[in-house]
């Protein structure tokens, strides 16, 4: 295994574990978001505080979203993403492949060129 | 950037900082209508100057630099990919990280924001998590403030010749922590404590979301380099081009 591949494979099983982690410990705890926990401490320092404006989406369908559409919706984010890095990056790894190949065999080209011309060279030089 | 459209940068800047200046700010992602219109509007108007910086530069990118489309559609998909995972963090609740360090490393702060403001949209629209209204203050916070710091870290260890892939990690981390230090003060602003004044409910604010964002700092800043790893063995080319292009830009400048 190449340094880079254990690099790799170091990063994402510590990134793995800091997930997992926390929900095994903290048995029953809610992980309910924190950008909502950021919502009700507003409300704790404001007191009542009503939001102005409601999603536009909530507006069109008359209610909240429910969570199987959420998840849905959340789900195509990801996979937007997803798709595009897999799609570029597979694209790397081909030309990558492509490239070394070729350019292996040119660079020997390229040797057995120069090797040539050093010995028309040497001749003329003794010639 | 030609002479119009500098004109249009520094227009823009100008109304930012009159902005800035004139109404006082009585104000992560902020729900939806959780700011009051007058700060919804001040941190819409100062993102404007970056925004549009920004998109002259992708469009110039796009142009004259057909190579680095690549690399951007991957900065701005890591970002699709990163910011839509919610992940359970110590204290029990959940959070999400913003994925905006690998392109804010790649091609610089103006840059990202245009990448930012098209999923906080996406965010916005369709997932009711942001929100329209507060979108200039998310885009500050994610889009903006952010990645600046994270390209000012990536800088300035690069300067003092750490090992990149520290550098990345620091940069990426540190500037996933900063978006929610941001947003703390943002909604301090808009929520003032009683007693304390905007200052001690920036410190409740932080009191929230700094436990639960430090370990997905940390992960974010494992995740970029991971993919930096990846684009430094597939992508050399690219990445060549666009060191190139950027010392050659900067040349200009001066």
């Amino acid at each position: 295994m190449s340094r880079n591949k254990k690099t790799a494979a170091a990063l994402l099983m510590v990134t793995i574990l800091m997930i997992v982690i926390p929900v095994v410990a903290l048995k029953g705890a809610a992980f309910g978001g924190s950008d909502d926990a950021g919502s009700v401490m507003a409300k704790e320092i404001a007191g009542v505080y009503e939001p102005w404006f409601t999603p536009v989406l909530e507006t069109v369908i008359g209610g909240e979203v429910p969570g199987e559409l959420e998840s849905l919706l959340f789900c195509i984010q990801t996979g937007i993403g997803v798709g595009v890095i897999a799609f570029c990056m597979g694209r790397m790894v081909e030309r990558k492949k492509w490239t070394d190949e070729r350019g292996g065999r040119a660079s020997i080209m390229n040797k057995e060129l120069t090797d040539d011309r050093c010995r028309d060279h040497n001749f003329s030089h003794t010639g | 950037m030609n002479r119009k459209e500098r004109k249009l940068v520094i227009t823009t800047t100008i109304l930012a900082v009159a902005w800035g200046i004139a109404p006082r700010v009585n104000a992560m992602h902020i729900m939806e209508g959780y700011l009051p219109a007058g700060a919804c509007v001040a941190w819409g108007v100062l993102c404007l100057p970056v925004v549009t910086a920004g998109f002259f530069t992708v469009r110039r990118r796009i142009r004259d630099e057909r190579k680095s489309i690549t690399l951007l559609a991957m900065a701005g998909a890591f970002i699709f990919v990163i910011s839509s995972l919610k992940i359970p963090s110590v204290t029990g609740s959940c959070s999400h990280m913003t994925g905006t360090g690998l392109g804010a490393i790649l091609f610089g702060p103006s840059v990202v924001s245009i990448l930012g403001i098209i999923v906080l949209i996406f965010q916005a629209v369709l997932l009711a998590h942001g929100g329209l209204t507060s979108l200039g203050a998310n885009a500050f916070s994610m889009a903006i403030a952010g990645p600046a710091l994270t390209w000012l870290v990536y800088t300035v260890c690069t300067k003092c010749r750490l090992r990149k892939r520290v550098s990345v990690f620091l940069a990426a981390a540190l500037g996933d922590l900063f978006t929610y230090c941001v947003t703390s003060v943002q909604l301090a602003l808009a929520f003032p404590d009683a007693e304390g004044g905007a200052a001690l409910s920036a410190v409740k604010f932080l009191g929230v979301f700094a436990p639960t964002q430090l370990p997905l700092a940390v992960i974010e800043g494992m995740l970029t380099v991971l993919i930096v790893i990846g684009l430094e063995v597939y992508a050399q080319p690219e990445l060549r081009a666009l060191e190139g292009k950027c010392t050659g830009e900067k040349g200009e400048a001066k």
